[in-house]
């Protein structure tokens, strides 16, 4: 079972407190931008057999929003972090290359 | 390859079994072949059928990186039904359940297909507008099925309690000539009627990479070396991604894990597919007597062919309220899948951005009902370059707004 550490209120929270809001840091376009870019915004995912970053939410909990960085094919979570970025923070970074060395994801890396 | 009949089962009979021949050859790769297929899954397999049956087209080869049928093939719970809201699935869905009902006879292979009743229940006021809504929609498409009321529900399933407290059964969405089928046998079916027609199946045999030129396939590289084809089918479900990152575009799919269980075998209870979503929960009798059971999917991306344990519970205890003489029952084995969910939660059959290079993924939790019809469509895309099955399935539909929304539409994953 999947267990996240809530950035927010700090408790070890299982899958059945949270709920999945789908890959994180996704580059919006809405209005004005071309038909090819507001497509990959709606519909194209990374989809990594591997490293993933995710949105979670601790719905049953206190209800804030968060990220994870997790890996797909292994479950296996390099940790959690604030909402409040539009990037993972050095540290988790640093926790993935630790684990995943070569590790790549869209624009960041 | 020796025609399967009664006459041959009492040969054998009589000369202790020592007659049978292997179902289909393992032959090493040849250097080209015309078309090649990556998955020998029921979906690649049937592909290749069609395509020799209906378009001669023979010199083809099937690769699997496992074993044959051993993805999500082998690891759905078999339910056969084509009771869709919008047309174009309707008309794909219905056209494999049309070809499943002579499959035996057409592949000399017993796909075991019982077309028992697919049941679909209404437990709220939502679920019974959206069911009539799509057994009128049925019924302008050609496809039978009924909206029936509680009592025919119990009568047509007396071990189903439509009294339930929270979600008692209001009535229920009916497809008679759905069924169930023996899943592994659709594609030992298919792969020994290919086999029979000279095709190669290449078993472990992982594809590592898809070679091109001047925006057109020209073969693919392999764990058993480099092979040369002219056209190009991926069919892998699950990992359909990482397949269109080799040849050099991208896919809106998402991968996540479903998964499915049986109990232990009892004695015949249940004749028919019941399938209640509003608690999510779906449950059939296999011929052996074990209770198949299939619930939801995980809410995260995932690959690990497992499934979370809560969701064995919320399934079987939404089977427990409605079938309250299962509450005993023992469950023998539970496994996971990987599937492959596009926006709509329709499936994606089309040609590709890569010249010659085609694209089956996308079906998510209901690939199996729908293995004859996609591998018609499939064949005649690829063989004709246009097929009216397959049409509304592009990959363009997204940006060009085409959904063909069963997500809405079912109001589950089916």
């Amino acid at each position: 079972m999947l267990i996240l550490n809530c950035p927010y209120c700090g408790v070890d929270a299982e899958e059945t407190e949270l709920a999945a809001g789908g890959e994180a840091h996704l580059k919006r376009f809405g209005p004005g931008s071309s038909d090819g870019d507001f497509h990959d915004y709606l519909f194209m995912r990374e989809n990594p057999r591997g490293v993933h970053f995710e949105r979670w939410r601790h719905v049953n909990g206190c209800g804030k929003w968060f990220h994870a960085a997790r890996c797909t094919q292994s479950l296996e979570v390099f940790g959690t972090y604030s909402a409040q970025v539009t990037e993972p923070p050095k540290e988790i970074r640093e926790a993935i290359s630790a684990k995943r060395p070569g590790w790549t994801w869209r624009e960041f890396e | 390859m020796k025609h399967y009949s009664a006459f041959a089962v009492a040969r054998e009979a009589l000369r202790y079994h020592t007659g049978w021949e292997r179902a289909w050859r393992s032959p090493e790769p040849k250097k080209r072949y015309d078309v090649i297929i990556i998955g020998a899954g029921g979906h690649g397999l049937a592909t290749a059928y069609y395509l020799g049956k209906n378009y001669g087209i023979q010199n083809v080869a099937v690769i699997e990186k496992g074993w044959l049928g051993g993805g999500n093939t082998g690891r759905n719970t078999t339910i056969i039904r084509s009771n869709y809201l919008q047309d174009p699935s309707a008309a794909i869905y219905e056209k494999a359940r049309g070809l499943y009902e002579d499959l035996s006879q057409d592949l000399n292979y017993n796909v075991m297909f019982s077309p028992r009743g697919v049941m679909m229940l209404a437990q709220t006021q939502h679920e019974i507008r959206g069911y009539q809504r799509t057994a009128h929609a049925n019924a302008l498409q050609g496809v039978q099925t009924e909206w029936i009321g509680p009592d025919r529900v119990k009568q047509l399933v007396p071990i189903i309690n439509i009294d339930g407290p929270r979600y008692p059964v209001l009535g229920a969405l009916w497809q008679e000539r759905g069924g169930t089928a023996r899943h592994d046998a659709v594609a030992w079916g298919y792969a020994r009627a290919c086999s029979a027609m000279g095709m190669d199946i290449i078993q472990q045999c992982e594809v590592t990479g898809v070679r091109s030129q001047d925006g057109r396939v020209v073969g693919v590289d392999t764990t058993k070396g480099a092979i040369d084809c002219d056209k190009l089918g991926v069919m892998v479900a699950g990992h359909s991604g990482q397949l269109a990152e080799m040849a050099g575009f991208r896919l809106p799919l998402e991968a996540i894990s479903l998964q499915a269980l049986v109990s232990e075998p009892i004695k015949p209870c249940m004749d028919v597919v019941v399938m209640a979503n509003t608690v999510h929960g779906y449950m059939s009798q296999s011929d052996k007597g074990e209770m198949v059971i299939g619930g939801g999917t995980d809410g995260f991306n995932n690959y690990t062919q497992r499934g979370s344990f809560h969701h064995i519970e919320e399934t079987v205890r939404a089977l427990v309220e409605t079938f309250p003489m299962i509450s005993r029952l023992k469950m023998l084995r539970q496994w996971g899948g990987i599937v492959d969910m596009t926006g709509d939660r329709s499936p994606i059959l089309s040609k590709t951005p890569l010249g010659g290079c085609f694209i089956n993924c996308g079906w998510g939790t209901g690939g199996f009902k729908a293995i004859p019809g996609s591998g018609w469509g499939m064949a005649q895309l690829m063989a004709t370059g246009h097929s009216p099955l397959t049409e509304a399935f592009s990959l363009d539909r997204f940006k060009e707004g085409r959904f063909i929304d069963e997500s809405v539409a079912a109001g589950v994953a089916h």
